[in-house]
C-alpha cells in the first residue's frame, strides 16, 4: 500500500480497503522507524495526524470525499499550520507554534481533506541547495546516506523517496523543488509565479518564492497541484485566474510537440553522465513523436549573479521582521533594546542566512541600490525575454535539472560560489516566473538519480505535466526505489 | 570593488546583526567572493531596459482601507502575545530603551 500512487490510494480509501487512520498509521510507523536515519521530519504529532485522519474517514463515509481525501502528505516546514510548530529550519522559529494556517494548508488539508503526517526539514529560511543550512541538521539522501538530499525542500524529497509520505509540499525560489526532486529520483513541479498562494508561507524572496509539489510521478503532482493552486486575495501577487484541472491533458499524444534544447544547458559545466542521460531522454521523446529544435538563452549565465542580488535583497527586507520581541528567539541577557535586536538576530539566524542578510542590506543601501538592485532587475528582464523568444520556436524547453547528481554531505560547504553556481539551470526559471518541473531520467555510475528539467511557457503547467507523464508511461525511471528504504512491502 | 572590514561592520549595524571581529573578517572574504560573481552584471548593457519586479508585470492589488477585524475581547491579542518571548497585561516587554 505504501508504494501506491495517489489514484490507487484514493480508490482503496473509497472502496474501504483501508481507512485513512490505517493509512496514516502505516506511514507514521515508517517515520518513527526510519526518520532517525534520514532526518527528513522536524516535527511529527501522531495525535494531530490521527485526528485529521478520523475526520477524513468521516468524510469518506458520508460520501463528501474528494479525490485526495484521506491521503497523507508531508508539509514543508515553511507552511504555517495552526497548532503545529513551524520552524522554517531555523533556531529563530524553533518554538514558534503557528496561530494560523497557510493558504496551502487550508486548501490541501481542510478543503481537499489530505492528512498531514508532519513538518519536513529544509534549509534555513529556504536558503540553500543541500539542506545543510538547517538548524535541525542535514537531511540524508535515501539513495546514499552520505549524500545530500538537495535543497531547500530536502526533507520533502527524502520523505517521499523513502516512502515516509506519498507526497510532499515544497517551495521553490531558485530550484528548491526541482533540484531535490532530481537528487532523490522524484517528480517535482514549481508552477508559474502567482499560481499558488504565498499566504502563510514564510517569506524568503517574495518575487521568486512559489509553492509546489514533490511526488513519485507527474500524474501525482498534477492532482495535488490542482488542489493547492488558485487565486487568493490575501497574497498581493496571487494571479486572478479560474481554477484549473492540471490532469486534464494527461495521456494526450506528443505528436508534433516542439522541444527546445538550449545549448547553454549542455555546456562544459554539466557532468557527462548527466548530459548522456538527458540526451537519451531526448531520443525517447523523438520516439514519442516530438520534434527537437535548437534554442538559445544567451543571458542565462547571468541568472546566478542576478539571483544573488535580488534574493538576498528581498530576504534582508523580509527577515527584518525577526526582532526578538513579538515572536521567535530572544537572546538572554540583553542590556538594552538595541542588543535585543542585534543579539537575538545574531544568535537566532545561521551563517548562510546572515550572509544573505548582509548582501541584501548592502545592495539596498544608499548609493548602491541603482548599481545593484535595479541593475539586477533590468538583467532579470533580459533573462525573461530570452525565454519569450525561445517559446516562439518551441513548446517546452528541456535540459538537465542540475549539472551533477547528489554530492557528498559537507563537500561543497567550503566553496560558496561553487555551491551557488550549481543552481545555474533552475534559477533562470524563477527569475522569469515560468513553470518548471523535474523528472528522473536515469542514474549515474554511483547509482544516484539524474533529473531532467522541463520548462513551460506561462500557465502551461497542464501541458508540461503531460509531457512528463508521457515520458513516464514510456519509461520506468520514476518507479525505481532506493533499496535500503524500500526493500520491504 | 572590494568590501572593507569597516564596510562590513557598517552593513552589520544596518542589518541589526551583532558580529564579532573574527566573523567580520570571514564575512568580508566570503562577501567579496560573492560580489566577484555579481560583478558580471556591470558589463551588461541594460540601457532602455525596464526593471522587472513581477514576472507578469502585475501590480500589487490593494484592498479597501477599512477595518476588517475587531478584536473586541482581546482573544487574538492573547493568541499572538502567547508567542512573544515576554509579554504582560497585553504589552510586549522589551529591555530598557532610555536611561
Amino acid at each position: 500500500m505504501i508504494h501506491s500512487d495517489l489514484k490507487t490510494l484514493s480508490r482503496a480509501l473509497k472502496e474501504k480497503q483501508i481507512s485513512s487512520v490505517e493509512l496514516a498509521r502505516l506511514f507514521l510507523e515508517r517515520i518513527a522507524r526510519l526518520n532517525p536515519e534520514l532526518n527528513a521530519f522536524i516535527t511529527v504529532d501522531e495525535e494531530k495526524t490521527l485526528v485529521a485522519a478520523k475526520a477524513a474517514d468521516l468524510r469518506l463515509a458520508s460520501g463528501s470525499a474528494g479525490m485526495l481525501t484521506g491521503i497523507p502528505l508531508a508539509q514543508k516546514d515553511l507552511f504555517c499550520a495552526q497548532g503545529w510548530r513551524t520552524t522554517c529550519g531555523s533556531k529563530m522559529l524553533e518554538n514558534f507554534v503557528s496561530p494560523y494556517d497557510a493558504a496551502v494548508v487550508t486548501k490541501l488539508e481542510h478543503e481537499a481533506g489530505m492528512v498531514s503526517l508532519g513538518k519536513v526539514n529544509m534549509d534555513e529560511f529556504a536558503m540553500g541547495s543541500s539542506n545543510e543550512t538547517s538548524w535541525f541538521g542535514a537531511v540524508k539522501n535515501p539513495w546514499d546516506k552520505t549524500c545530500v538530499s538537495g535543497g531547500s525542500s530536502g526533507g520533502s524529497a527524502a520523505a517521499v523517496a523513502a516512502y515516509l509520505a506519498p507526497v510532499a509540499t515544497g517551495s521553490d525560489s531558485g530550484g528548491s523543488i526541482r533540484q531535490p526532486a532530481a537528487f532523490c529520483g522524484l517528480s517535482g513541479i514549481k508552477p508559474t509565479y502567482g499560481v499558488v498562494s504565498r499566504y502563510g508561507m514564510v517569506a524568503f524572496a517574495s518575487s521568486l518564492d512559489q509553492g509546489g509539489v514533490i511526488a513519485h510521478s507527474a500524474e501525482d503532482c498534477a492532482f495535488v497541484l490542482a488542489a493547492m493552486a488558485g487565486f487568493d486575495e490575501r497574497d498581493s501577487t496571487s494571479l486572478e485566474r479560474p481554477p484549473e484541472d492540471y490532469s486534464r491533458l494527461l495521456g494526450q499524444p506528443l505528436q508534433g510537440l516542439k522541444i527546445g534544447l538550449p545549448q547553454e544547458f549542455f555546456g562544459a559545466g554539466a557532468n557527462a553522465e548527466v548530459v548522456a542521460a538527458v540526451l537519451s531522454a531526448v531520443e525517447e521523446y523523438k520516439r514519442l513523436g516530438a520534434k527537437i529544435v535548437d534554442v538559445t538563452l544567451p543571458n542565462s549565465h547571468l541568472s546566478v549573479p542576478v539571483y544573488y542580488v535580488i534574493a538576498p535583497a528581498e530576504a534582508s527586507s523580509n527577515l527584518s521582521r525577526f526582532d526578538g520581541l513579538r515572536y521567535g528567539y530572544r537572546a538572554p541577557d540583553c542590556n538594552d533594546l538595541r542588543e535585543a535586536y542585534t543579539k537575538s538576530r545574531a544568535q537566532g539566524f545561521g551563517a548562510e542566512v546572515k550572509r544573505r542578510i548582509l548582501i541584501g542590506t548592502y545592495v539596498l543601501s544608499h548609493g548602491y541600490y541603482d548599481a545593484y538592485y535595479l541593475k539586477a532587475q533590468r538583467v532579470r528582464r533580459l533573462i525573461a525575454d530570452d525565454f519569450r523568444r525561445a517559446f516562439q520556436k518551441c513548446d517546452v524547453i528541456l535540459g538537465p535539472t542540475s549539472p551533477t547528481t547528489a554530492f557528498k554531505i559537507g563537500e561543497r560547504s567550503a566553496d560558496l560560489v561553487a555551491l551557488y553556481l550549481s543552481d545555474i539551470y533552475t534559477i533562470a526559471v524563477n527569475l522569469a516566473g515560468l513553470p518548471g518541473l523535474s523528472i528522473p531520467c536515469g542514474f549515474d555510475s554511483n547509482g544516484l538519480p539524474i533529473g531532467l528539467q522541463l520548462i513551460g511557457n506561462y500557465f502551461a503547467e497542464a501541458r508540461l505535466l503531460n509531457v512528463a507523464h508521457r515520458y513516464q508511461e514510456a519509461t520506468d525511471w520514476h518507479t525505481r526505489r532506493p533499496q535500503e528504504f524500500c526493500g520491504e512491502f | 570593488m572590494s568590501l572593507t572590514i569597516l564596510e562590513v561592520e557598517r552593513i552589520a549595524r544596518l542589518a541589526r546583526l551583532e558580529v564579532t571581529p573574527a566573523e567580520v573578517e570571514i564575512s568580508c572574504q566570503q562577501l567579496n567572493g560573492i560580489f566577484s560573481l555579481i560583478e558580471a552584471l556591470k558589463a551588461v548593457d541594460t540601457a532602455g531596459i525596464e526593471p522587472m519586479a513581477h514576472a507578469q508585470d502585475a501590480c500589487l492589488r490593494l484592498r479597501a482601507d477599512e477595518v476588517i477585524y475587531r478584536d473586541e475581547d482581546g482573544t487574538a491579542r492573547a493568541l499572538f502575545q502567547s508567542l512573544a518571548p515576554e509579554a504582560e497585561n497585553g504589552l510586549y516587554l522589551v529591555p530598557k530603551v532610555i536611561e
